[in-house]
């Protein structure tokens, strides 16, 4: 049977290398398709998802926000205030307890990158 | 079957939409690699989508499914009690080929040969891959309890732990049942797919009952010594809203089942007779984990490197879900295979493309229950991948209880449906 896409780990190789050849202003090299920092915030944001809908855009109709296009300020004081207990919540203050201050940042300025 | 012409007839039944959408995964454009994702529950689902996410499309994701639809665990328990239709928990997997260019295989792997990097289908065809993600669910021990195989085969002692037929043949059974009957339901010894979905069952037949037959009982025979999932509130709801109704009895091992006569047989316990059994087998990893030797933790469930999920048996071969070992307070929830697929698809993206893996990723669970038709109560949880210990930790500090259930919470339990349904599939 031929392997359609029989591309096995090191067809990946090239790809990996174009882009970290790939630097500002080079111009000819084309961008990576997603950087490992990419990845990460993505993944730290989709802890998000089950309750706020893939990339912040909940369900219409329902109690739980939309997080897409959020101003990114505005994002950072309501986590803090969940997280401190001075904003009251069901569940959403338990949670993000499990957060750093860098993580709520990365959060914020993710979903304030969104359009909503 | 060859592979070409498989897609060939896939294009000619109808999943061309779904292809042509997702057209950076065309079979026709070389991809950088196939990811075969097994099971189309709350962790293969969402692995599928989250693979051609990260991958910007990049990657080629089959996922195998028999099943047409998607139907949901978490609010079935709400249909058993006749508070919402079957309709109302099941969603298309089509929109995963619509709107996301995953390729959908309607069939079941019976072998999986991870030398060869292949499966076998039902159908009879193969399927190579580079990456495999199997998120098998669980397989329900019948043979453990004397009789139950042959009391399920009959509809009687049905278990409706998997969404589905058996979900609306216990609900008519429990609607046939007279007043003032019997209604027993039987956990087993934890580790189970949902710890509070049990009780979560017993209160919202509890409320049925209350409202259509209130002379009726509901029998909680738990083989474990005390409730597993939020002990204290449960124990408050039902003597609040079910006294004399519901009654929870801990320590009830089950040893067997004779379905026509209605009796449960226990291992030190009295035998007890019922007029609707409503027995959870023991469980364990979805079969072709077990068959195919990923079920290392006692041929139960089966261990992964947590950092990505890749099985700790063979590679290229990534686990999800309740087939897990669990980390150390790590549930086995739909939610937490949600997390879960998340975690391993953009790890799996990151080793396809040569890039650093996550070091610490990190997993959020919340499991909602229902108490009664409108009001749910939670337990959440952070986990944190620990380097020197290389699983996941509960983060201290963090995660909770429910003070008390309410109308909001169950309002956030409808929400946090559609929202994890969407996230899965739309």
């Amino acid at each position: 049977m031929k392997r359609l896409a029989s591309s096995r780990t090191p067809v990946l190789a090239p790809l990996a290398l174009l882009a970290l050849l790939a630097t500002p202003g080079a111009g000819a090299a084309p961008p990576p398709l997603v950087t490992a920092a990419q990845l990460r915030v993505e993944a730290l944001a989709a802890t998000c998802a089950q309750c706020h809908g893939t990339d912040g855009r909940a369900e219409a109709g329902q109690p739980v926000p939309s997080l897409a296009g959020q101003p990114h300020d505005d994002l950072v004081l309501k986590l803090q205030a969940f997280r401190a207990g001075q904003k009251p919540s069901t569940v959403m203050g338990q949670l993000v307890k499990g957060l750093s201050d860098e993580q709520i940042v990365a959060v914020a300025r993710y979903f304030s990158g969104l359009t909503p | 079957m060859q592979r070409r012409q498989w897609i060939r007839a896939a294009l000619a039944g109808g999943l061309a939409p779904g292809l042509l959408a997702g057209c950076a995964s065309a079979p026709e454009k070389k991809s950088l690699a196939t990811v075969v994702v097994v099971g189309g529950g709350f962790g293969g689902a969402t692995a599928a989508k989250y693979l051609k996410r990260y991958s910007r499309g990049s990657v080629r994701v089959l996922l195998v499914e028999p099943a047409a639809d998607f139907i949901s665990c978490p609010m079935s328990n709400l249909v058993l009690a006749g508070m919402r239709k079957m309709a109302d928990i099941t969603r298309p997997y089509a929109t995963l080929a619509q709107k996301h260019g995953v390729e959908i295989v309607r069939d079941r792997v019976t072998r999986l040969d991870p030398q060869a990097r292949k499966l076998t289908l039902a159908s009879g065809t193969s399927l190579d891959y580079d990456k495999l993600v199997l998120s098998p669910g669980i397989d329900l021990m019948s043979d453990r309890i004397e009789g139950l195989a042959t009391a399920q085969e009959a509809g009687l002692a049905l278990h409706a732990w998997k969404a589905g037929p058996q979900t609306t043949a216990l609900r008519t059974q429990l609607e046939a049942m007279p007043d003032g009957g019997v209604y027993a339901l039987t956990i087993p010894e934890a580790p189970y797919r949902c710890p509070p979905g049990p009780y979560e069952r017993a209160s919202l037949v509890a409320a049925y009952f209350k409202k259509a037959k209130p002379r009726s009982k509901v029998l909680v025979l738990d083989a474990n010594a005390d409730i597993t999932s939020k002990g204290a509130l449960f124990r408050r709801v039902w003597q609040e809203l079910y006294p004399g109704l519901l009654e929870y009895r801990p320590q009830h091992r089950l040893a067997g089942v004779d379905g026509k006569a209605g009796m449960l047989r226990f291992e030190v316990q009295e035998d007890l007779r019922a007029d609707v059994l409503n027995v959870l087998p023991p469980m364990r990893a979805g079969e072709i984990a077990v068959q195919s030797g990923l079920a290392n933790a006692n041929e139960r469930w089966c261990h992964v490197h947590f950092l990505n999920f890749e099985s700790t048996a063979v590679r290229h071969v990534h686990i999800l879900g309740d087939a897990v070992q669990a980390a150390p307070g790590m549930p086995k929830s739909g939610h937490m295979a949600n997390a879960q697929a998340k975690v391993a698809a953009a790890q799996i993206v990151a080793e396809l493309m040569g890039l650093d893996l996550n070091p610490d990723p990190l997993l959020m669970n919340a499991c909602l229950s229902f108490v009664d038709e409108t009001r749910a109560m939670h337990v959440a949880s952070v986990h944190r991948y620990n380097v020197p210990t290389r699983t996941y930790m509960p983060v201290e500090g963090a995660g909770g209880l429910s003070a008390a259930p309410s109308e909001q919470e169950g309002r956030n339990a409808v929400a946090w449906a559609r929202n994890i349904w969407a996230d899965m599939l739309a």
